[in-house]
């Protein structure tokens, strides 16, 4: 079996084409705006946890400062307990893994994950901002990957 | 290889894929034209305005005196700058700390994990245009402050209340917007 | 002195750039009218050198430890290695920026000395839009971003760099990018000189072709380079974060990918002519969006270097006028091009074609995604983030059609193309495939959907690819046969290692103390000992760890934590173990306190392969252009110069 039938006239081709070209684009928005729906994270500080309480199990980030002196070592040694604060309000966090390498009481961190059923957040990554100085975007961004990631 | 110029039929769709990425990208333009100098929301320091000054009791440079937290009571606006010798955009926004303190503002500063001997060479070099300099050894004070860089610089008012945060160092341009945010603080 | 002279001669270099742009333009009062657009080649010489001595004076800045150079002062320091002086040139904004016209500049170059097949005229067309471009980018390092600005007075030591960047492979990444994005410059120039000049066809297909795959593998490499840097460097074994910075360079990559399916389409049948022209002018605007709007902090973050305001608008304005000023010529002599040829639906064009829109999907959903947050957050709805979970939605789905593609199409000839052996062809990958698929869910446990897709989908276009080289004489094949099977291959290559290293990967997190062991997929750790060990700008906490499997000893891992002294940071030195079917990856945690030591591993099953996998993309890439370039006289040697830049 072999196709022989002959091309269309480019004309009408180039019709076919654009609508093609404009429905994938199109299917391509409408995919990419349904994904983002269900799996874009909200950001929230500690007051605004207060403000609006994130549904328990919804994944969202939680920023702030590692308050001074919350953070605690569990008797397994691998899991930390400390509070995170906006200097308003502050919430306790819990995070088994490796922390990165800036993270330190006072400093900047986000954290990624979700309130079990007793108010505990519990992370699943912790991400560590930068201190000592300004710097371009570009370390900025690698340095929002400078994380830890939780053994599943 | 010449096209012989020809006119094809041009529906709404030929239309709006020739002009689509034109209008496009006059969209994103639009769009990032007006995000410019709009600062973009940082968590931390618009939770610090509005809220006092933190307890602050640092020493002193040999024998000056040092900065404490009577040094806000004192009914007059003053700026706050967050500094140190081991930072070079410092070096760059000491004109302007000079030029705001001859137009009369009372300016602090406070030295991050710095040795003492290394903020007196700072400020023989640059020059020295603060009213009082409180050495922060361990950065605690910085971190009560809510900075997390330097240099950053804050307007706080004459009861004490933090009224302005500036991140990253004072440009000449930023001069006229601290003098507002000083006046405002003053009112 | 040096650095004034650099100074000056960028100065100088920006002068060639404008008699660059005006070249043909020019209309010699006397003689030939057209006589002075011959000057355009000079002018491109001249430029190129002139940059390279700017250039070679800020690297000589860095290597003395000129602190008196703000940019010295600000981004190095007297205790780092010489490698990351020089690096320290370009890891920072204005360093970058001069890097970026140091490349566009030889990139003009190698259009200079290259043959030009489309005539000189339209060769001078594409040096001035060449020319004009970096003109902008003069203006902007000359008046807002000077990286030889001196500071009054001297600091005895410097600020240093962030030591995350102290690092071979991020050492040339920057460098192996800038050469893609600038590459894609040409294109974009030669689009446009095509239509100015009602050129869209064919040959002009031919002429830019070598360029577009120049650019696409020295994208390749730096992307896999830039990948390779965060596996290894950033301590949790990830390789790719859909951040917007990695994303800015994806979306150029993708672009380029389908303009040299498109070139090809344009060259041998002439059809596709305003997609192949507008494809070019994307993928040096998103190059410019890229690193100018993302990376210079425009959007970003408060705290970068490129915060000003107004150096956001002068860039912003520049952006308008290029890209803006690109698309509207093309709005206006879209319309007039002839429409091309037809063609069969089922045919090698066919394919290409879809292969097309499903590249064009795949980069509006990554932009869309990357766009978003920023749009949500100026909408007031609150910052959020977009991650690795919408990209593995949108952008894993599109691709699955495209690799089944990938396969099929270089089975089909130009125009109509006879069906009737495809399938017979295809029995023997399609069965592989199957079988791979099965293995996996027998063997290695998977259970994912996808992770089987992706197992699958290797082996069919890893094996189809095979089948298009079997039974071939290696030296009769054309070079760009060759160029074009190692290039799919290297996807097939890539997708097996982002599947195997996503499905079966194992990971332990303990706390040892010394002496005791842990095991993870069959490897035995032994914590012997943690003790100190120093650099030349950092101390550190090395930790011995034998390993062996099934009691042999096979190697011994050190990770470390070190601590940076200029300026002061910690950093976790992930010990990597690698072998062809994976990684062992360590990285050690802090004390607990007890004599315990945190330790994280893992086993990461044929992560190699990704980016062995990227770097044979790019190699296929570099056989096809050569293959062009050697087929006409004498152009192999331009186009090698703009590898090397």
């Amino acid at each position: 079996m072999t196709t022989t039938k002959a091309p269309m006239k480019p004309k009408h081709q180039r019709l076919v084409l654009l609508a093609l070209a404009l429905a994938a684009m199109a299917g391509a928005l409408a995919l990419g705006i349904s994904a983002l729906g269900s799996s874009a994270t909200y950001f929230y500080a500690p007051s605004d946890v207060f403000a609006k309480a994130p549904a328990p199990g919804e994944a969202i980030r939680l920023g702030g400062l590692v308050q001074k002196g919350s953070v605690q070592r569990l008797p397994d040694g691998l899991t930390l307990a400390f509070r995170v604060t906006d200097n308003a309000r502050d919430v306790p966090v819990r995070y088994t893994g490796i922390v990165p390498d800036l993270f330190r009481e006072g400093q900047g961190v986000i954290t990624e994950g979700h309130f079990d059923a007793q108010g505990t957040f519990i992370a699943t990554s912790v991400l560590a901002k930068h201190d000592e100085n300004y710097m371009p975007p570009e370390v900025e961004g690698s340095l929002h990957k400078v994380q830890g990631k939780v053994t599943s | 290889m010449t096209d012989a110029p020809e006119t094809p039929a041009r529906s709404w769709l030929t239309r709006l894929a020739i002009y689509g990425p034109l209008l496009l990208f006059a969209v994103f333009v639009v769009f990032v034209g007006s995000q410019l100098g709009r600062e973009t929301r940082v968590t931390l320091t618009s939770k610090l305005i509005g809220q006092p000054m933190p307890a602050v009791n640092l020493p002193g440079l040999g024998d000056a005196p040092g900065l404490t937290s009577a040094d806000f009571k004192t009914g007059k606006p003053v700026l706050v700058n967050v500094f140190a010798s081991w930072c070079v955009p410092c070096r760059v926004e000491a004109p302007q700390l000079a030029q705001l303190t001859a137009m009369g503002v009372t300016v602090n500063g406070i030295a991050v994990r710095d040795a003492p001997d290394d903020v007196a060479a700072f400020l023989k070099t640059n020059g020295n245009p603060f009213a009082r300099v409180g050495l922060d050894k361990t950065g605690q004070t910085q971190i009560a402050l809510g900075s997390s860089g330097v240099p950053e610089t804050f307007v706080v008012d004459g009861a004490g209340i933090i009224r302005y945060q500036h991140i990253g160092e004072i440009r000449p341009e930023h001069i006229e917007l601290l003098m507002a945010k000083l006046a405002e603080a003053g009112r | 002195m040096i650095v004034e002279l650099g100074h000056a001669a960028l100065w100088l270099a920006a002068a060639f750039a404008l008699l660059q742009a005006l070249a043909p333009w020019l209309r010699a009062p006397v003689g030939d009218a057209e006589r002075w657009t011959g000057l355009a080649v000079p002018a491109a010489l001249a430029q190129a050198l002139l940059v390279s001595l700017a250039f070679g004076s800020l690297v000589w800045a860095f290597a003395t430890s000129d602190f008196s150079v703000k940019l010295v002062a600000t981004n190095s320091h007297t205790m780092k290695p010489m490698l990351y002086k020089l690096s320290g040139v370009w890891g920072n904004h204005e360093g970058s920026m001069l890097l970026w016209i140091l490349v566009m500049a030889l990139a003009g170059a190698a259009v200079a000395l290259a043959d030009s097949p489309l005539g000189d005229r339209f060769r001078a067309l594409v040096l001035s839009m060449q020319g004009l471009i970096a003109l902008g980018f003069y203006a902007f390092l000359l008046a807002a971003s000077n990286p030889f600005e001196r500071l009054g007075v001297a600091p005895t030591q410097g600020n240093g760099l962030n030591p995350l960047l102290q690092d071979p492979g991020l050492a040339f990444h920057p460098p192996m990018l800038y050469a893609g994005y600038v590459g894609l410059s040409v294109a974009f120039a030669f689009a446009v000189a095509a239509l100015l000049e009602r050129r869209v066809g064919p040959a002009w297909a031919a002429a830019v072709r070598p360029w577009v795959l120049a650019a696409w593998a020295a994208l390749g490499c730096g992307i896999t380079l830039g990948s390779w840097w965060a596996y290894y460097e950033l301590g949790w074994g990830g390789y790719w974060f859909w951040d917007p910075v990695e994303n800015a360079s994806l979306m150029p990559w993708l672009a380029a990918t389908a303009l040299l399916h498109s070139v090809a389409v344009l060259a041998k049948r002439d059809a596709l002519r305003n997609w192949t022209i507008l494809l070019a002018v994307v993928g040096f605007s998103l190059s410019m969006i890229g690193t100018f709007v993302v990376r210079s902090g425009l959007l970003t973050s408060v705290h970068a270097f490129a915060v000003d305001p107004a150096r956001g608008a002068f860039l912003l304005v520049l952006l308008a006028l290029y890209i803006g000023g690109a698309l509207l010529l093309y709005a206006l002599r879209a319309s007039t091009v002839a429409v091309g040829e037809g063609f069969a639906p089922v045919s090698r064009e066919g394919a290409l074609v879809a292969n097309n829109l499903l590249l064009a999907a795949g980069l509006g959903v990554v932009f869309v995604g990357s766009g978003y947050p920023l749009l949500v957050d100026v909408l007031g709805v609150g910052p959020i983030s977009v991650g690795p979970p919408y990209f593995n939605a949108t952008f894993g789905p599109l691709m699955i059609p495209l690799v089944l593609l990938m396969a099929v199409g270089p089975f089909l000839t130009w125009g109509a193309a006879r069906t009737d052996k495809l399938a017979r062809k295809l029995a023997v990958p399609a069965l592989l495939a199957v079988g791979l698929a099965l293995y996996a869910f027998a063997v290695w446990d998977v259970r994912a959907a996808f992770s089987l897709i992706g197992f699958a989908l290797s082996a069919w276009l890893g094996v189809a690819t095979l089948a298009i080289l079997w039974g071939r004489l290696p030296w009769r094949t054309p070079r760009a046969t060759w160029g074009m099977a190692l290039a799919h291959l290297g996807v097939a290559i890539t997708l097996f290692g982002i599947t195997a290293s996503g499905a079966l990967t194992r990971e332990l997190l303990v706390n040892l103390r010394l002496g005791e062991s842990a095991e993870v997929a069959g490897y035995t750790m032994k914590l012997v000992d943690v003790a100190p060990v120093a650099g030349a700008n950092w101390t550190a906490l090395e930790a011995t760890l034998d390993v062996s499997r099934g009691g042999q000893p096979l190697t011994v891992l050190h990770p470390q934590a070190r601590l940076y002294t200029s300026p002061m940071m910690d950093t976790t030195e992930a010990a990597i173990h690698t072998r062809i079917n994976g990684d062992l990856y360590a990285v050690l945690g802090k004390p607990d306190g007890s004599g315990r030591w945190q330790l994280h591993v893992w086993w990461k099953p044929f992560v190699v392969w990704i980016w062995a996998g990227g770097l044979i993309m790019a190699l296929g890439g570099a056989l096809s252009m050569t293959a062009r370039a050697s087929a006409r006289r004498g152009a192999a040697q331009p186009v090698g110069a703009l590898v090397a830049a």
